[in-house]
């Protein structure tokens, strides 16, 4: 209980500047606003995991049954294959709990036009 | 702009690819050379490792394919063309490693895309071309960076660092080309 509160509590103190500063690590694979070898990030909370149109996820992601929340996104971002075993983003995670925060509240802001 | 702190660009470009030829030369040689013993040694857990290769090969084939974008823009200088065009053959060299790696461990290569979505209408001049490459390359160091821990086989991983190299060379001389410090901290995230 208490550590979903500090959770959430974290999460509430991302800072988006900061985070457009971590998203570019994810730029050899990802774009806001195109699928690239991943999925593109523009509209992702509230998103159901594996629903992009036109992007081809792996049968892990599509069955893992996330909705993007901030929650699920910090726990997806420290370990990505942990969280979704199979998953194609062979990536180790961003170990930082600071930079996860600050990288979802950037993502946070970033609507699809 | 300057383009590089060389005497001129062609002989920052023969330093530069002389010593990035090398690395993935040797590395290439290893990978390729071992293949029995590196296919033993994997073991049960070669799909994992195949899986790792995929993407990692999904993304320098898109790589190679936003080089022929900025080689075709008519936006770049001809010694930018030229480096750019070399940058390009070593995602090709990258991508022709992993495909055959991932065969060697019985995986299937993914292919190439028949399109790539780029955002050519935001590159006007030299300088988007070199940021624009420069932001792939930095995320593809960082791509190989997260991915260097993953590998069962420990080989895979020297041969991901290897190449994680080479890419994190590239971000070094793009940034230079745009006028910024080419290395600008000590670590890579």
């Amino acid at each position: 209980m208490l550590e979903g509160a500090v959770l959430v509590a974290a999460l509430a103190l991302g800072d988006a500047k900061a985070g457009e500063d971590v998203y570019s690590r994810c730029l050899g694979c990802h774009s806001l606003e195109y699928n690239r070898t991943g999925p593109k990030h523009c509209g992702l909370i509230g998103r159901r995991a594996g629903s992009v149109p036109g992007y081809e996820y792996s049968p892990a992601m599509k069955r893992s049954g996330i909705v993007w929340s901030e929650k699920a996104l910090e726990r997806f971002l420290a370990d990505p294959g942990k969280t979704v075993p199979g998953t194609t983003m062979t990536y180790a995670g961003v170990s930082d709990p600071a930079d996860r925060s600050n990288l979802i509240a950037y993502l946070k802001k970033q609507r699809c036009e | 702009m300057s383009f590089f702190a060389f005497s001129s660009p062609l002989v920052a470009r023969r330093a530069f690819l002389g010593k990035s030829g090398l690395v993935l030369s040797g590395t290439a040689i290893a990978l390729l050379a071992g293949r029995d013993v590196l296919a033993a040694k994997a073991g049960g857990s070669t799909a994992a490792d195949a899986n790792i290769l995929n993407t990692a090969l999904a993304a320098e084939l898109e790589a190679v394919a936003a080089y022929q974008v900025g080689a075709e823009s008519g936006l770049l200088e001809k010694p930018v063309l030229a480096l750019a065009g070399q940058f390009q053959g070593h995602h090709k060299e990258h991508a022709d490693l992993l495909a055959k790696t991932i065969r060697q461990l019985g995986g299937k290569p993914v292919d190439a895309k028949k399109k790539y979505d780029f955002p050519t209408s935001a590159l006007k001049d030299q300088a988007d071309v070199l940021r624009f490459a420069a932001s792939l390359e930095k995320g593809a160091v960082s791509a190989y960076l997260g991915a260097v821990p993953l590998f069962r086989n420990r080989d895979l991983s020297k041969a991901a660092a290897s190449i994680l190299g080479d890419e994190a060379m590239h971000w070094a001389v793009l940034r230079n080309a745009l006028g910024e410090n080419p290395v600008p901290s000590a670590f890579v995230s």
